[in-house]
């Protein structure tokens, strides 16, 4: 494993020296021959592997017409090749987000296109090699699937695409990823990325009331597997298991409590995350989304609220419609799933919580927006409702808000380093480094405006920030949830 | 990877967690604390104690916040909490400690 070293945090670099090969060892584990079969994969790599890839890449372009378009039209402008954090963090030049597409891209030409076919010294067209293979599973796992390169292409090529896409062709022919494939198999078999089984989730809850009611004398409910609750809550299982998570959960459970929402968590369906998604593959998305559906009718709840989780507020918001669709059984009201952010809100806007916003004095919040709900979700039903939202509810449950450089924030946010199936220890070097330019916009933000808190509403980025803060000399606990700061601002029992 | 104890060979995977929890022992474990860079002190095993009981009932390791209970319970507040497990288990109480309880890595977006 490569060691993991902070780069100086510094001025602002614009674009850092290159460093050709820097990030060449640096490789995820790959997946047991276990966890490859639990998904349907070969479990190790197929004899035919040459024939199956370009395979595999004729289907997905045929039934991708967005892909084959990324595929065909980049003109090498350069735009992209500045933005990327972990470019700028790693200073390898394969970390740019053109030259990462074109690991599949002359691939592509080589197999589909006339001129790759014939003339393929003109225009950049290789054979895909084991040495292209090594590659692709090499730097498609140096892509956190932020799209934040997309945000200044301007022909709209989008990398996350073509990264899910190489990813889903290593899975075909017997080359996926240890960290991902492992915890959708636990999705399929236990319920959740954690494998956190039933009693034990219904144990961490338990304790949960217990506490708040210590702290508070009052009885906030954690309430798992009711039938005929009004909504079902999705939230990420490190909500139940990591900090600063679960103080995030403890909010909401206050919010549902003093609105009178009444509520439930599901143990079938015990996860917001669906990594399928990171590794493109459409059949195991829509395997991991079927036990929202299946546990949606199980319980006859009338809405479906998220919780603070990036990707899966993706999925839930622009996708399940196609994946689990129609949600033709939930109140018209409510008729697609609502974001815990829009939720409390539209409470707080309407004065169905009491606030006491002098209960977070001691902090300087700032706010970091995930890649996912930043610039592939809205909420609410405003434009931009995804950035103005949590703001929003930020606000009313804090005197103190900042807001970190702007060309770092809103849907030019700089990936926490560990989105898209990279927050795993074997990638703790690309994480650090992939963390400079938050860190550098956070650091600036202490500086200037006494920051001590950054809100996050991601569950990577809470587990990242936790982890990577340490290396740029910040603490650890600066990171909170967005619902941490609402439940230590909500007054309990103030209701009329 | 593997760990050698008394003569014996313990399998472990990629990260150092073992394959087969019933190899575990205590010996093992202090092995395993060895290649973290750790001593095992009576606070180390009050931690890897407790994660083992409430492995064995539950099939997974403790919520850190359920962690962080036990321990105030049992050895005062001022123990209860995250920076007291992050003294004694650097690199994160519910990672580097699972592994040297010889329990399955925690995984997920933690």
């Amino acid at each position: 494993m490569s060691e993991a070293i902070a780069p100086p945090v510094g001025d602002y670099v614009p674009v850092p020296r290159l460093r050709e090969g820097a990030m060449r060892d640096v490789k995820s584990f790959k997946a047991s021959a276990n966890h490859q079969s639990a998904l349907g994969f070969p479990e190790t790599l197929v004899n035919d592997w040459r024939e199956r890839a370009v395979q595999r890449l004729g289907e997905l372009v045929e039934g991708s017409r967005a892909l084959r378009v990324y595929l065909d039209s980049c003109v090498k402008c350069g735009a992209c090749t500045d933005k990327c954090h972990y470019f700028l963090g790693t200073g390898d030049p394969r970390n740019m987000p053109v030259a990462r597409q074109d690991l599949l891209r002359r691939v592509y030409r080589r197999y589909f296109t006339w001129a790759g076919r014939w003339l393929p010294w003109l225009v950049g067209a290789t054979d895909l090699t084991e040495d292209v293979l090594d590659a692709w599973y090499t730097y498609y796992h140096q892509c956190s699937q932020c799209r934040r390169c997309s945000v200044f292409c301007p022909l709209g090529i989008d990398t996350a695409e073509i990264s899910m896409a190489a990813r889903e062709i290593l899975d075909c022919v017997g080359v996926g990823q240890k960290y991902c494939n492992e915890i959708i198999g636990k999705v399929h078999k236990i319920g959740n990325n954690l494998g956190l089984p039933e009693p034990a989730l219904r144990n961490t809850l338990d304790g949960l009331e217990e506490d708040v009611r210590d702290q508070t004398g009052v009885d906030v409910r954690f309430p798992l597997d009711v039938v005929g609750a009004e909504v079902l809550l999705i939230t990420p299982s490190a909500d139940f298991f990591a900090e600063p998570h679960i103080d995030g959960l403890i909010g909401y459970a206050k919010v549902f409590h003093q609105a009178g929402i009444s509520w439930t968590l599901s143990s079938e369906a015990s996860e917001a995350a669906n990594f399928a998604m990171f590794i493109g593959s459409y059949a195991q998305m829509v395997k991991v989304a079927q036990r929202v559906r299946a546990a949606a009718l199980a319980l006859g709840v009338k809405r479906i609220v998220v919780g603070e989780c990036g990707h899966a507020w993706r999925v839930a918001y622009a996708f399940w419609g196609t994946l689990i669709g129609p949600l033709d059984f939930l109140d018209p009201r409510y008729p697609r799933p609502q974001h815990i952010c829009e939720v409390t809100e539209g409470l707080i806007a309407r004065g169905a919580l009491k606030l006491d916003p002098s209960a977070n004095d001691d902090k300087i919040v700032t706010f970091h927006d995930s890649c996912n709900v930043a610039r592939a979700t809205r909420m609410g039903d405003r434009p931009g409702g995804q950035l103005a939202i949590p703001r929003a509810v930020i606000r009313s449950v804090c005197a103190h808000f900042v807001d970190m450089d702007p060309a770092t924030i809103g849907d030019r946010t700089f990936c926490c380093g560990g989105g898209g199936g990279l927050l795993t220890d074997d990638l703790l070097a690309l994480r650090v480094q992939g963390a400079l330019p938050r860190m550098q916009a956070l650091t600036a933000a202490v500086a200037e405006h006494q920051v001590t808190h950054m809100a996050a509403i991601c569950a990577i980025c809470k587990s990242q920030f936790s982890k990577v803060l340490p290396y740029y000399g910040l603490p650890r606990d600066m990171v909170v949830s967005v619902h941490q700061l609402v439940g230590d601002a909500i007054v309990l029992g103030a209701k009329e | 990877m593997a760990y050698e104890v008394d003569g014996k060979t313990i399998t472990a995977d990629e990260e150092g967690y073992i394959v087969n929890l019933a190899d575990w022992s205590e010996p093992l474990a202090t092995i395993i604390a060895k290649a973290e860079g750790l001593e095992m002190t009576s606070n180390h095993w009050e931690v890897v104690n407790f994660l083992r009981e409430y492995y064995n009932e539950f099939q997974i390791a403790p919520a850190i916040r359920v962690l962080t209970k036990a321990i105030g319970k049992k050895l005062g507040p001022d123990k209860g909490n995250n920076k007291y497990l992050y003294d004694l288990f650097p690199y994160g109480p519910a990672k580097q400690a699972c592994k040297i309880a010889g329990l399955p890595k925690p995984t997920g977006c933690i």
